[in-house]
C-alpha cells in the first residue's frame, strides 16, 4: 500500500472539491424552498454518519444504510419510476 | 494486462467498444440478459433478445477475436407481471444449449416486491434443474440493502443451490460481507454515480480481500463506461497492487467462477 500521506495527496482535493459540491446543492434546494424534500432530508441526516465517532472506518458503509430502506418484507406492488437514491416511507 | 469483463451489456454498446475493450486487454465478455430501458411487449421480443445474445453478439464480438459469452433470464424489472415473465421463462430452456450460454441471469430484484421475488425462486428452480450458474442483479440505490438480503435468503432457502456456483452482484460496501460470509461470490460494477467508483472498489479490495469477488463495468444504454475495469487497475496500481496481483483479481477470479460452467474456454 502507498503511505497515508500519498493517499491523502491524491484523494483530498477531489474529496474537498465533492463536499463542496454537497454544500452548495443543500443551499441550492433550501434557495429553491426544497430543503424539505425527503432525499434532501436523508441527505442531511446521512452525513451526520461523516462526522460521526461511531462510524470511524465504517463511514461509506454507515452513508449507505443511512440511506437504504430498512423494513424487510418485500413490498405488495412495485413503486413507479426508478430508485430515487434515498428511502421513502409509503404513506399508504 | 489482461482481464475478463464478465458484466456487459454490448447490445447497448457501439462495435467501436468491442475493438476499445481487446485494445485494453480483454480475453472474453460475458453479457447477463438485462432490462432494454424500455418493457417489451411480448414474450416473441425476448425469443429475438435470446437470439440476438446467442447467435449475433458472438459474431460481432468474434470480429475482433473477443470470445463472447452470455446468461438467460427475464430481467427483474420485467417480471413484476408474472403471467408475462412465466411465458418467457418457457422460452429458455431451448437456448441453454447454446454454446455461449453461461447460466441463468441476471436474475434478482428490482423494487423488491412479492411478485419479483416468485419469478426470482422460480428462475432459481430453473437454474438447479438444469445446472446452471446464477448471476444475480442486487437493486439499485435505496432498495440493495433489502433486496440483497430477500436474496440471500431465497438463494439459501433452496437446498440444491449450492452457493460457489452463484454470484451476487453489485455489492458496495453495505452488503459485500453479507454476501461473502454465506459463501456467494460478489461483484462490485463500477458506474460514475449509481454503484462504485474506482477509489471505493480499491477500498473494498483492502478492506475484504479478493478472494470470491470480481468488478466489471455493467456498460448499457445508462450513463456507464465499458473501460471501467482498466480504471480499476489503473487504481489498483496506485494502492501498490502488484501486476501478478491485477492478473489474479481481473483475469484468473473471473475465469475461477466462470470455468466452473466447462463451455467458458478462455485459457490461462
Amino acid at each position: 500500500m502507498p503511505n497515508p500521506e500519498d493517499i491523502v495527496d491524491r484523494g483530498f482535493l477531489e474529496a474537498r472539491g465533492k463536499l463542496l459540491e454537497v454544500a452548495a446543492f443543500l443551499d441550492r434546494a433550501e434557495r429553491y424552498g426544497r430543503a424539505d424534500d425527503y432525499r434532501v432530508v436523508a441527505l442531511k441526516k446521512a452525513l451526520a454518519t461523516l462526522s460521526d465517532s461511531a462510524s470511524a472506518s465504517q463511514r461509506a458503509d454507515a452513508f449507505l444504510r443511512a440511506m437504504s430502506d430498512p423494513t424487510e418484507q418485500p413490498l405488495d406492488r412495485a413503486t413507479t419510476g426508478p430508485a430515487a437514491g434515498a428511502w421513502q416511507q409509503s404513506t399508504e | 494486462m489482461r482481464y475478463i469483463e464478465p458484466h456487459a451489456h454490448m447490445v447497448s454498446r457501439v462495435t467501436d467498444d468491442y475493438e476499445r475493450l481487446v485494445m485494453a486487454g480483454c480475453r472474453a465478455v460475458c453479457e447477463p440478459a438485462f432490462w432494454a430501458g424500455f418493457d417489451r411487449s411480448s414474450p416473441q421480443g425476448f425469443y429475438d433478445y435470446f437470439k440476438q445474445l446467442t447467435e449475433y453478439e458472438p459474431r460481432r464480438a468474434a470480429k475482433y477475436h473477443l470470445p463472447h459469452y452470455c446468461w438467460l433470464c427475464i430481467n427483474p424489472k420485467e417480471a413484476e407481471d408474472p403471467g408475462f415473465a412465466r411465458e418467457v421463462m418457457q422460452l429458455i430452456p431451448e437456448f441453454l444449449a447454446a454454446e455461449n450460454v453461461l447460466g441463468i441471469g441476471e436474475i434478482g430484484l428490482n423494487k423488491n416486491t412479492r411478485n419479483e421475488l416468485a419469478i426470482l425462486e422460480e428462475h432459481i428452480d430453473l437454474a438447479v434443474q438444469h445446472e446452471q450458474l446464477i448471476l444475480v442483479h442486487t437493486p439499485h440505490l435505496e432498495d440493495k440493502l433489502k433486496g440483497t438480503r430477500l436474496i440471500l435468503s431465497a438463494l439459501q432457502n433452496n437446498p440444491r443451490i449450492r452457493p460457489e456456483c452463484v454470484i451476487i452482484d453489485h455489492v458496495e460496501e453495505h452488503t459485500v460481507r453479507e454476501v461473502l460470509d454465506a459463501g456467494f461470490w460478489a461483484g462490485i460494477t463500477l458506474y460514475p454515480i449509481s454503484k462504485c467508483t474506482p477509489e471505493r472498489a480499491a477500498d473494498i479490495l483492502e478492506i475484504h480481500g479478493r478472494e470470491r469477488l470480481w468488478a466489471n463495468s455493467a456498460c448499457d444504454w445508462g450513463p456507464s463506461d465499458p473501460l471501467a475495469v482498466p480504471r480499476l487497475a489503473l487504481e489498483l496500481r496506485a494502492r501498490g497492487f502488484s501486476e501478478q496481483d491485477l492478473d489474479d483479481f481481473l483475469f484468473a477470479n473471473p475465469c475461477r467462477f466462470l470455468r466452473q460452467c466447462e463451455k467458458f474456454r478462455v485459457e490461462s
